[in-house]
């Protein structure tokens, strides 16, 4: 199963063992990693479960889709080129050793 | 029997509960934490269950957190245990079994109850109302079978229910005694889009219908008699509303009155150590001239963060959270922010040729936005609890021939530019 390392926003890295299939959010979430808030429950509703893909990763991760992408303009932290919302990233084996940066505010 | 060891005693283990032992422990607070939940399993969402047929018997991974959260943090879940009363002289509950727990700080978080269908035959086998994991896996599993579907309560939760039973292929009605769709919760103009998208889908929708009595064929229902006469049925659900849980607090001697009375830090008015959060409090709110009582996710999770701070001792101001909600119906994704009631002015905005599924609905009182609803257009939903949050207020003038999300970039730019 592929490890995902969740870095929170005082350097602080929490390696999560996630199950393939599932999105980032949920691995966030079920492991107890604080800052992903996810009010929403992974519904591309909320933008509450805003991370910064690694630059290592990004282009493994890809890009937003279309609705999330507007979504990422009204994000509570700054959206950078990396950003994603974790609810929409699903997880697999080539993922394994992702690391994602998770911002100051989800709220 | 009180004391600082007592701790914290939270009633209730749904979203508003879990929310409050999260903030408790995210925040500091070393002393014991006791949550009830009455049901025997980990707190879960409830936001899905409404969603999509739901029919595997270990439950489709709602938790809102393993049992390893709970392990780790030292906070003493009792699952299938429920407080059977509460005595706020002594700071102590009684639980259904009859043990006595002492309290420093009580936190009630219990929800509220489905009102009950009161029609003869509502007690025939193949009629169900949601609340719990548990409804939702039996009207899951009815749905693999069922034909004909009448949905009782053209509210949210029947909504997305009966596009879940149409999606399952079943013929849907719904039928609604008011004479339109979320009457008391969505403007006019709203509900016209959204009635049409699901009457397109090929959902037959009654308004302004009443249910006269549910006929059964030995003991399961046949059919529905309205006051549009009979509709076939092999399964009808209803959601006509909820009702908070307050009798515990009630029969306590606290202030209640359609939910638990508290002040704008979430205490009860009769008692200080006791607080009340989520669907089962009536709160005071900046954007509401009288109390308010809420039934939403955000308004959980929002109220039981402030109280765990609160009692953990770090800053909280007064709850003045912006209300904002959503329902996926099928197709369509419903979001509102902010409060509507008692808005004078509305204009509605249409998405364009390639988005003809959008719709936003603006609502301003006193030239000042206060609500905005959306159809299948989550950016413009998030811009507006980005503006509704922020000065100066959006005027109409502000809208004219723009979105909040236009309004919302622009603004940003400037204050990059400043």
């Amino acid at each position: 199963m592929p490890i995902v390392i969740f870095e929170l926003p005082d350097g602080t890295q929490r390696k999560v063992t996630a199950d393939s299939g599932t999105v980032l959010m949920r691995a966030a979430v079920s492991n107890g990693v604080d800052g992903i808030v996810a009010e929403c429950g992974g519904n591309a509703s909320c933008a509450t479960c805003h991370v910064y893909v690694d630059d290592r990763h990004s282009d493994l991760v890809g890009p937003p889709n279309d609705v999330e992408d507007e979504m990422l303009d009204f994000t509570a932290a700054e959206r950078r080129p990396t950003s994603r919302l974790s609810c929409q990233v699903q997880v697999s084996d080539a993922l394994d050793g992702l690391v994602v940066h998770i911002p100051e505010e989800q709220v | 029997m009180s004391g600082t060891n007592a701790g914290v005693v939270v009633v209730g283990g749904g979203q508003a509960g879990f929310s409050v032992v999260q903030a408790l422990r995210g925040a500091g607070y070393e002393g014991p934490v006791t949550v009830f939940a009455d049901e025997p399993r980990l707190p879960y969402q409830r936001p899905p269950l409404s969603k999509k047929a739901h029919t595997e018997p270990e439950g489709p991974g709602v938790d809102l957190v393993p049992e390893s959260f709970y392990r780790e943090r030292d906070i003493d879940l009792r699952l299938g245990e429920y407080v059977a009363a509460l005595d706020t002289a002594a700071c102590a509950v009684t639980t259904g079994s009859g043990e006595r727990v002492p309290y420093e700080h009580l936190v009630l978080a219990t929800g509220a109850r489905n009102r009950p269908l009161p029609v003869p035959g509502a007690e025939l086998a193949g009629v169900h109302a949601l609340r719990s994991l548990d409804d939702a896996l039996t009207i899951g599993r009815a749905l693999t079978t069922a034909r004909d579907v009448v949905v009782v309560g053209g509210g949210f939760i029947g909504l997305e229910l009966a596009q879940v039973a149409q999606a399952g292929g079943a013929r849907v009605t719904v039928v609604e005694l008011a004479d339109r769709l979320l009457s008391r919760a969505v403007s006019p103009q709203l509900e016209e889009h959204l009635r049409e998208r699901h009457e397109r889908d090929g959902i037959r929708i009654l308004t302004g219908t009443a249910i006269e009595q549910i006929e059964g064929k030995d003991g399961q229902v046949h059919q529905v008699v309205t006051g549009q006469g009979p509709l076939p049925a092999d399964l009808v659900v209803y959601g006509i509303g909820a009702t908070p849980r307050d009798e515990l607090a009630r029969e306590a001697g606290l202030a209640v009155d359609d939910g638990v009375i508290v002040d704008e830090q979430l205490r009860s008015v009769s008692d200080p150590r006791v607080f009340a959060v989520g669907d089962c409090a009536r709160h005071p709110h900046p954007h509401a001239d009288g109390l308010i009582r809420l039934e939403s996710v955000q308004n959980a999770i929002d109220q039981g963060a402030l109280v765990g701070r609160r009692i953990a001792g770090g800053a909280a101001g007064p709850y003045e959270s912006l209300p904002w909600f959503w329902s996926d119906q099928g197709p369509v994704k419903l979001q509102i922010a902010g409060l509507r009631a008692s808005t004078d002015e509305v204009r509605v905005v249409p998405g364009d040729s390639d988005t003809p599924e959008r719709l936003a609905v603006y609502a301003f009182r006193d030239e000042r936005l206060v609500a905005v609803e959306t159809l299948n257009w989550p950016a413009e939903h998030l811009a507006a609890r980005r503006l509704l949050q922020q000065n100066p207020p959006v005027s109409p003038a502000d809208l004219a021939g723009s979105t909040l999300g236009a309004l919302a970039r622009a603004r940003r730019r400037k204050e990059v530019r400043a």
